[in-house]
């Protein structure tokens, strides 16, 4: 049966999670969203998928290869990128290999003293592990987990247990998180503490800080203040964080609303039964 | 006359009313109304608004009602009052939907906190070729290895009674542990 989804319901770090857990072979396809004009159960918009973004494949839960649509995953960028060889050695090589296998060409490398085997593992690894770290941040697009669909042999497949990949998708989770529980909306103002001149002495903030700062006062909201910066709720609500605890700015919180909810009231009580009631009650439904 | 109650709960379009109405020996009296929400009507035309009604008659003097919650948010308010007294419930999830998975673990947990009793998560609609399967489930719910989670056709009177009676044996045993 076919696990598919979107992103906004089921995130990369689940997904993650169950793979590892269920122990599944396959090719995980994430898609571009495309609007159908209707609405799914819940009334959000129902995607269809579009164009292929990323495949990331799996062996037995542990993740084996990552590529991201347009961009270049072949051994002689992967390796370009991570240092190994220069610019004009990649030319060379991608002129003169044209047709060879990732691993024909790893084994031509390491003959050649280009590069060692150590290399390029790492830095198959590490091409992997960017490519999945930039989708744990990904929040919407239709999935497809295909079952058993697998790179081709000629590629270099290095896997890597799932779990520290895991908890790095957690931890950014956690993050946004915590940042959502200390400044739940962005309707607060912010505002200068007493003798901000003190505060502000000596500390060095970046252009980023520099621009919410400079709009700080009770009457624009956190809201407004990520607007004019072209800033994303969270980009705000860390850069507010961070100014915060350095004691450079105060947020002003609204009155603390009344709990809404039934005050005293008892919780329901599980009823006192016979366990004849349970087992009359299991008669009957066995013999409708 | 004892009447002991169950609940059924789930998101919106999950087979509540489809799973009382399998096993009802009575027409259930439903409340479901047109659905006045556009994006609510793109899934079905009626929805359950306040609650649907089910019963089984055991004998003289023993009924067991099914009560099935409202599957909109907005009608939360009924849930505790559904809650009350309940001798366990039944979560339904609509297996085809991953949308809908975080809300139905959601309501698992309100119901978790109501009241101590036992519940079991009916993976409804398995006879669709979309549907995940039940490992799958389990983890994209964060289901624990000792909740039972069982395969279930809404539709089919002995897939009902599969689930009923699997919360009835969770039931006893959970009496009997003391």
């Amino acid at each position: 049966m076919p696990l598919q989804g979107n992103l906004r319901d089921f995130s990369t770090t689940q997904l993650l999670n169950l793979i590892n857990l269920a122990g599944k072979s396959g090719t995980l396809l994430l898609y571009e969203s495309v609007k159908t004009g209707t609405k799914d159960a819940i009334g959000g918009d129902k995607m269809t998928a579009g164009k292929e973004r990323a495949r990331v494949a799996f062996k037995v839960g542990k993740l084996i290869s990552a590529m991201l649509d347009g961009q270049s995953g072949d051994l002689v960028s992967v390796l370009n990128k991570a240092g190994k060889l220069s610019n004009e050695q990649a030319r060379i090589i991608r002129e003169r290999a044209k047709s060879t296998s990732d691993k024909a060409l790893a084994l031509l490398l390491i003959n050649a003293n280009y590069v060692t085997q150590k290399d390029v593992v790492r830095s198959v690894q590490q091409h992997t592990l960017d490519v999945v770290h930039n989708l744990l941040s990904w929040a919407e697009g239709p999935f497809r987990f295909e079952d058993n669909l697998l790179p081709s042999n000629d590629m270099i497949l290095v896997p890597i247990d799932l779990e520290n990949v895991i908890i790095e998708g957690a931890r950014q989770i956690k993050e946004v998180e915590q940042l959502t529980s200390h400044i739940p909306h962005l309707d607060m103002a912010l505002k200068f503490p007493e003798n901000p001149r003190e505060k502000f002495k000596g500390v060095h903030l970046s252009v980023e800080e520099w621009k919410v700062v400079s709009f700080v006062n009770p009457k624009n909201t956190m809201q407004q203040i990520a607007k004019a910066n072209n800033m994303s709720e969270n980009e705000i609500r860390r850069i507010v964080y961070g100014l915060e605890q350095a004691g450079l700015v105060e947020i002003i919180k609204p009155p603390a609303a009344e709990s809404t909810t039934s005050g005293g009231r008892p919780k329901p009580r599980a009823p006192q039964v016979q366990k004849t009631v349970v087992t009359r009650l299991i008669d009957r439904i066995r013999s409708i | 006359m004892q009447t002991v109650k169950m609940v059924i709960t789930g998101p919106f379009s999950s087979g509540k009313t489809e799973f009382i109405r399998a096993i009802s020996e009575i027409d259930v009296v439903t409340t479901e109304r047109g659905i006045s929400s556009e994006s609510e009507r793109t899934v079905k035309d009626y929805t359950t608004v306040a609650m649907d009604f089910g019963r089984i008659t055991v004998d003289d003097d023993l009924v067991l009602y099914l009560f099935g919650t409202p599957g909109q948010r907005r009608f939360d308010f009924m849930w505790e009052i559904l809650a009350e007294g309940m001798l366990g419930f039944v979560v339904m999830v609509d297996s085809t939907k991953p949308e809908t998975f975080r809300e139905a673990k959601s309501i698992l947990e309100t119901f978790k906190a109501y009241a101590p009793t036992p519940y079991v998560v009916a993976a409804n609609k398995q006879d669709l070729p979309d549907a995940w399967n039940i490992d799958d489930l389990r983890i994209a719910l964060r289901i624990e290895e000792g909740v039972k989670l069982l395969p279930c056709v809404a539709a089919d009177k002995e897939s009902v009674k599969h689930v009923l009676l699997e919360l009835l044996y969770s039931i006893l045993e959970e009496m009997e542990r003391g």
